[in-house]
C-alpha cells in the first residue's frame, strides 16, 4: 500500500541548495512578518518602548546633563550618539524576550514539525529586531535634533553613523537570543538581560566621558563594545579621527556574531 | 504491507537519567485511528514528539508512510499534520494570518495558501472570526484553528496530541465529529488521551501508556472487556464499614473489588440488576451507603486492572465518580509552561 498522493502542490524539499536557499529565505521572511505584526497588533507595546528612549533624552538634556563636562562638544552633541546605542542595545532585549515567549507558548513546537528551513526562526526574530531599530532610529533623530543636536560633519557620515550602530545591534540581538533560548521564560529572559546590559550601556562612555570615572573602570569603559560603538558613532556624527573607531566598532560587531550566533544555533538545535 | 506510523523499541531518556520512554513499539494501519492512552507524565506526548522530529530518540526507530523519522526528517515533516493540547499557534496574529503563515511555511504559493486559509475556515466554522485576533478567541475555537493549522497540507497522517484535554464537554463533542470526518476521509490519525471515553469513541486499536512502556494493546472492547462494562462505586460512612461492605459485594463480580478509605469500587457487567442486588446485600447488613453509583469505566480503572495501582497515584484515592458521571473525571491540569511536563 503507498501513502495516498498529497491532493496539495508542495514543493520539493529536496531540490538542491540553490532551492533550500530560496526556501530559507521566503520562511525568513515569512516569520518576520509574523514577527512584526506584533508591533502593530499591541499598540500599547509600541508607543511605550518608544517612550522609554524619549524620556532619557530627555532626562539626560535636561536633568543630569548640566552636571556634566564634556570638553570640547556641547552635552546635547555629546549626548545624542550615546542615545543611539544605548536605545538599541536596550532594544536587542526584544530578541531575547521574544523567542523565550515563542519557546514558552510552544509555537516553536509547531515550527519544528513544519519542512520550513530549521535556521529561519533565529533569522527572523534578529532581522525583525532590526527592522524594529530602524523606526528607532528615525525617533532618536528626531527627538534628537528637537533638543538640540547638530550634525558636525556631513549627513552622510551621520547616516554611516547610524547604519554602523544597527550592525552593532543586530550583532547585540544575537547575544540576546542565547538568553532568551536558555531562560524558562520571557519574563525570565527579561531579568537576565539587565546584567548583562546595564554594566555595558552604563559603564560606558554613552552619557559621561571615561575620564570622569575612577581608575580601575576606565580599562573596561573605554574598551567595552558599548563604548567602542558610541565612540565610533560620536566621530561619525559630531567629529574627530573616524578610521580606527569605527573598525573597532565593527570589528566587535563581529566577533560578536561569530562567538554567539553558532551558541544560539547550537542551542536552539537541541532545546527542546 | 507497510504501515501509515511504525514505532519500534523507542527509548527516551530526558537530563538527570528521567527514563521518559522504554521500549515503546506499535503500528498504525492506514486510516485507521490509533489511541495512546495513559496519564500526565506516561510518555504519551514523547512519543508524539519523536514520530513527528521535533525531538531525537535514544533508542529504537520509527517510521512515517514508511520514511524513518530521524534519516529523513524533512521528508518526513512534509508528510504529517501536527495539533495539540498547546494550541500552538500566534495569538496576535488572525484565524486567517495564521493559516495562511503555515501554508507558506509549507511552501505553499501564496494563493493557494490563501485559498486553502478560506476553505479551513468555513470547514471549521471560523469564517465569522477569521480576521479576529486569536486572543478573542475561546479555549475551543483556538484548538479548532490549530486544528486547522494541522490540515492546511491535507496531510495523510495527522498527530493530536491530546486534542480534547482542558475543553468543555460540548467543544470536546464538537472536534471528536471533526475527527471522525477526517477519519472517514481516509486520513490516519494517532491520537493521545488521558480519557477512555475519547479513545473508546475515536480509536480502532489503543495501546495503554505507562511509565514510558505500553502495558496493554488492543480494540477499545478488549481494553474494555478486561474491566467490565460499568464500575459499581459505594461511598460508606467509615473505613471499617467500607471493608465490611468489600466482603459483602466481592461475591457479586468475577472481578475483585478495590477499597481506598471509605470508597469500595468493583467492575460488573451486569449493570443495574448488579446494582439491586447489591443494594439488598447491604440492607441485609444494615449498612447505609453514602454514595451509590454506576458509572463508565475510566482511565483510573484501566489502570487498577491492569497495573492494581491508580493511574495517579493517592491523588485519586478515595474519590468515587459524580452520581450518574460517564463524564470525564480527570482534572484537566493547567498547562505546566515550559517546564517538566511539556518535555515528557
Amino acid at each position: 500500500m503507498s501513502a495516498p498522493a498529497r491532493s496539495l502542490e508542495t514543493a520539493s524539499q529536496v531540490d538542491g541548495f540553490g532551492s533550500r536557499l530560496v526556501w530559507a529565505v521566503s520562511d525568513t521572511l515569512v516569520l518576520t512578518r509574523r514577527n512584526l505584526v506584533k508591533y502593530v497588533r499591541i499598540p500599547e507595546s509600541l508607543f511605550f518602548s518608544s517612550v522609554q528612549p524619549v524620556m532619557f533624552v530627555l532626562l539626560f538634556r535636561y536633568v543630569f546633563g548640566g552636571a556634566i563636562r564634556t570638553p570640547g562638544v556641547s552635552y546635547v552633541n555629546y549626548l545624542i550618539p550615546g542615545i543611539f546605542v544605548q536605545t538599541m542595545a536596550f532594544g536587542a532585549v526584544n530578541t531575547a524576550i521574544g523567542l523565550a515567549e515563542d519557546l514558552q507558548k510552544g509555537i516553536i513546537e509547531r515550527f519544528r514539525a513544519l519542512p520550513m528551513a530549521r535556521s529561519s526562526v533565529l533569522a527572523a526574530r534578529t532581522l525583525a529586531d532590526l527592522l524594529r531599530n530602524v523606526g528607532v532610529a528615525v525617533l532618536i533623530a528626531a527627538v534628537g535634533f528637537a533638543v538640540g543636536f547638530r550634525i558636525g560633519t556631513s549627513v552622510a557620515a551621520f547616516l554611516a553613523g547610524i547604519g554602523m550602530i544597527l550592525v552593532f545591534a543586530y550583532a547585540l540581538s544575537w547575544g540576546f537570543a542565547v538568553i532568551g533560548l536558555f531562560a524558562p521564560n520571557s519574563e525570565t529572559a527579561q531579568v537576565m538581560s539587565f546584567p548583562v546590559l546595564f554594566p555595558l550601556t552604563f559603564a560606558s562612555s554613552a552619557f559621561v566621558p571615561v575620564a570622569s570615572m575612577p581608575s580601575w573602570l576606565q580599562g573596561f569603559a573605554s574598551h567595552q563594545p558599548v563604548s567602542v560603538a558610541v565612540d565610533a558613532a560620536r566621530a561619525l556624527m559630531v567629529g574627530g579621527p573616524t578610521t580606527s573607531a569605527v573598525w573597532q566598532s565593527v570589528a566587535w560587531s563581529v566577533g560578536i556574531v561569530v562567538v554567539l550566533a553558532p551558541v544560539a544555533v547550537r542551542r536552539y538545535r537541541t532545546s527542546t | 504491507m507497510t504501515y501509515a506510523i511504525e514505532a519500534h523499541e523507542l527509548a527516551k531518556r530526558f537530563k538527570g537519567g528521567v527514563v521518559a520512554l522504554d521500549g515503546v513499539s506499535f503500528v498504525v494501519e492506514e486510516g485507521t485511528v490509533f489511541g495512546l492512552l495513559g496519564p500526565n507524565g506516561a510518555g504519551k506526548t514523547t512519543v508524539v514528539r519523536i514520530l513527528t522530529t521535533i525531538l531525537g530518540t535514544d533508542g529504537g526507530s520509527a517510521t512515517v508512510l514508511g520514511h524513518d523519522v530521524s534519516r529523513e526528517p524533512d521528508l518526513v515533516r512534509s508528510l504529517f499534520g501536527l495539533a495539540g493540547q498547546y494550541a500552538a499557534v500566534d495569538e496576535n496574529l488572525t484565524g486567517r494570518e495564521n493559516l495562511v503563515m503555515v501554508g507558506r511555511l509549507n511552501h505553499l504559493p501564496r494563493k493557494v495558501a490563501e485559498r486553502r486559509a478560506a476553505e479551513l475556515l468555513d470547514e471549521f466554522e471560523l469564517a465569522g472570526a477569521a480576521d479576529r485576533t486569536l486572543k478573542t478567541y475561546s479555549g475551543g475555537m483556538r484548538r479548532r484553528i490549530d486544528l486547522a493549522a494541522a490540515l492546511v497540507t491535507r496531510p495523510s497522517v495527522l498527530f493530536l496530541d491530546e486534542p480534547t484535554t482542558g475543553l468543555d464537554p460540548q467543544s470536546r463533542a464538537g472536534l471528536w465529529a471533526v475527527i471522525e470526518g477526517l477519519v472517514d476521509s481516509g486520513t490516519t490519525v494517532l491520537l493521545t488521551t488521558q480519557y477512555l471515553e475519547e479513545a473508546d469513541r475515536l480509536a480502532s486499536r489503543v495501546a495503554v501508556v505507562d511509565n514510558g512502556r505500553v502495558i496493554s494493546q488492543g480494540t477499545p472492547d478488549e481494553l474494555k472487556a478486561a474491566l467490565g462494562a460499568t464500575v459499581l462505586a459505594v461511598g460508606l460512612h467509615d473505613a471499617a464499614t467500607a471493608e465490611q461492605a468489600e466482603r459483602a459485594l466481592a461475591p457479586l463480580s468475577e472481578k475483585s473489588p478495590h477499597r481506598s478509605g471509605t470508597a469500595v469500587e468493583i467492575p460488573v457487567d451486569g449493570g443495574p440488576r448488579i446494582a439491586m442486588e447489591a443494594l439488598r446485600v447491604l440492607d441485609q447488613l444494615g449498612i447505609e451507603p453514602v454514595s451509590f453509583v454506576l458509572r463508565e469505566p475510566s482511565l483510573d480503572d484501566v489502570f487498577l486492572a491492569l497495573t492494581g495501582r491508580s493511574a495517579e497515584g493517592a491523588a485519586w484515592e478515595g474519590v468515587p465518580g459524580a452520581p450518574g458521571s460517564n463524564e470525564v473525571e480527570v482534572a484537566p491540569q493547567a498547562r505546566p509552561g515550559r517546564s517538566a511536563g511539556v518535555r515528557r
